[in-house]
């Protein structure tokens, strides 16, 4: 068994495990602005140790840029979805609302 | 190892299935059918059908998501709740009973059925003569080029249809604006928008190029330039234009003309749709592009809705 | 045993089951169009799932399912905007007589 046979599902335990703590965040924190926080930045960072593992299972410069991009993609979406998610519960506590 | 994968994956997309159809709230319902998509894209890697997968969570999560999602806005804004009346506990009984049969009776005919490989050997053994290596993108554009001839006359016809649906005083104007109002982010959206649209155009020429020989295609496509059109409308960088405008309508056309024109210059080669030996790749190329245009701009329009009136929020 | 196999298609069914189900409890129309999506979720897992080989996927019912999703998402887009008009009419009826005059010089 060779370094990387070891270290890609080591890197996918790691990448689950903050998923996880994502998750879990989002059940425990009591605000909206805590579970956003919980869901962006753990999620994302799980999503780049399984972008690496899956970079380092197919061993190939050219997946791995492109799996690279797939990760910034996502990164892009969450950080806008997060900000407009944020604004939007903001906007609804001061007008008093429910949602 | 795979069979408890399997079995998991399986369980988690009939609960999930059951709480979109369910939930009383409206809202977790939909966000319950999105995730069911993308449970099922899943479930299409777990089979190895990778096109499948990508059209499934683009087309079935994304877009009838945020279709859904946009539709209850609307109705929202119109009084619409999106509750009604339960049936009384009798019925719904019945309901139950019926359907359970009925599953039980699909069921015992699919479990005579064994799942078999049964057209994969027959068409690998033609995909040589084609040039291109995805044999999913053989059997669409090449061995039944017909009926995606056909659905790409569908796609365009409920478009159509949608805009039928504008009351008179508002053709031929453009559809609702989805852009945010300033307190809503309007310029974080803005800024997304402007950073992905022209990435989505760039990825959605690389789909459908490498569509050809790796899973992708015209489909995966269109829809990754419909998403971007969608975003860059939400942030208010592009606007939707007339529904009588010129470039707009040779944008919906182009892909089912070109498909259709050079279908009927096959006849005079031997049949419909018949590409001539030696360029077929060059002719499947060339009808991807234009579908994955016409695609992208008719999934877009369809989010966006009948025109509206000029001075309405519609 | 051979039920392991038909795993997927199994799960398709209990879709259709599932989904014709809830079109048929559910009375308001957004939500029997979800149902109805299900349910053609269901049916192309029994499609695609019945066409899996031991080493390979038939590519034939791949391209059914594709076709088949984009068929209905077309669906789904018009009736919801049938359901968006037939909401628009009965809530501000007021606007009809607005819809006689047009602006247009057509």
């Amino acid at each position: 068994m060779t370094l990387t046979d070891y270290l890609v599902p080591a890197l996918l335990y790691v990448g689950v495990f903050f998923y996880a703590a994502g998750s879990l965040g989002l059940l425990r924190f009591q605000d909206a602005e805590s579970r956003l926080h919980a869901l962006t930045k753990a999620d994302n960072v799980g999503l780049g140790f399984v972008a690496l593992a899956a970079a380092l299972h197919w061993g190939s410069v050219a997946a791995a840029v492109k799996i690279a991009a797939v990760w910034l993609f996502a990164l892009m979406a969450a950080g806008a979805t997060a900000q407009l998610m944020a604004r939007r519960a903001k906007t609804s506590a001061e007008r008093g609302s429910d949602e | 190892m795979t069979l408890a994968f399997d079995m998991i994956l399986c369980l988690m997309i009939v609960g999930t299935a059951a709480a979109a159809l369910l939930m009383r709230n409206a809202l977790a319902a939909i966000v319950f059918f999105i995730v069911l998509g993308n449970l099922l894209g899943l479930a299409w890697l777990a089979m190895d059908a990778v096109n499948v997968a990508m059209a499934e969570i683009a087309i079935g999560a994304g877009v009838t998501g945020v279709l859904l999602i946009l539709t209850r806005q609307r109705l929202n804004a119109l009084g619409d709740d999106l509750v009604s009346a339960e049936l009384p506990g009798w019925l719904r009984a019945g309901a139950l009973l019926a359907c359970a049969g009925f599953t039980a009776m699909v069921g015992s005919a699919v479990m005579s059925v064994p799942p078999a490989d049964d057209l994969g050997g027959s068409i690998a053994a033609l995909m040589p003569g084609l040039g291109i290596e995805n044999p999913v993108t053989g059997v669409l554009l090449a061995f039944r080029a017909y009926d995606t001839l056909l659905e790409a006359f569908v796609l365009l016809g409920a478009l159509i249809a949608v805009w039928s649906l504008a009351p008179r005083v508002a053709w031929p104007h453009a559809p609702a604006a989805l852009a945010l109002a300033e307190y809503e982010g309007h310029d974080v959206a803005a800024a997304f928008g402007r950073l992905l649209l022209p990435l989505a155009l760039i990825l959605a020429v690389y789909l459908v190029w490498a569509g050809s020989d790796l899973p992708g295609g015209a489909f995966q496509a269109g829809t990754v330039l419909a998403g971007g059109l969608i975003i860059a409308a939400i942030g208010g960088v592009i606007s939707w234009p007339r529904a009588d405008d010129f470039y707009l309508r040779v944008a919906l056309v182009l892909g089912p003309a070109v498909f259709l024109i050079i279908g009927a210059a096959g006849i005079a080669l031997g049949r419909f749709l018949f590409y001539p030996p030696g360029f077929e790749k060059a002719f499947i190329v060339a009808i991807e592009y234009g579908l994955a245009l016409s695609i992208g701009a008719t999934l877009a329009l369809q989010l966006a809705g009948p025109p509206v009136a000029p001075g309405r929020k519609g | 045993m051979t039920m392991l196999l038909h795993i997927y298609p199994l799960t398709g069914v209990a879709l259709v089951g599932l989904g014709l189900y809830g079109f048929l409890i559910l009375r308001h129309p957004l939500r029997q169009i979800l149902a109805v999506n299900v349910v053609g979720a269901g049916i192309f897992l029994v499609l695609g799932g019945l066409g899996r080989g031991a080493a390979s996927t038939d590519p034939f019912p791949q391209a059914l399912v594709i076709t088949g999703i984009v068929v209905a998402v077309a669906l789904t887009a018009f009736g919801a905007a049938l359901i968006l008009r037939v909401a628009e009419d009965e809530r501000a009826p007021d606007d009809k007589a607005a819809a006689k005059t047009t602006d247009d010089h057509t």
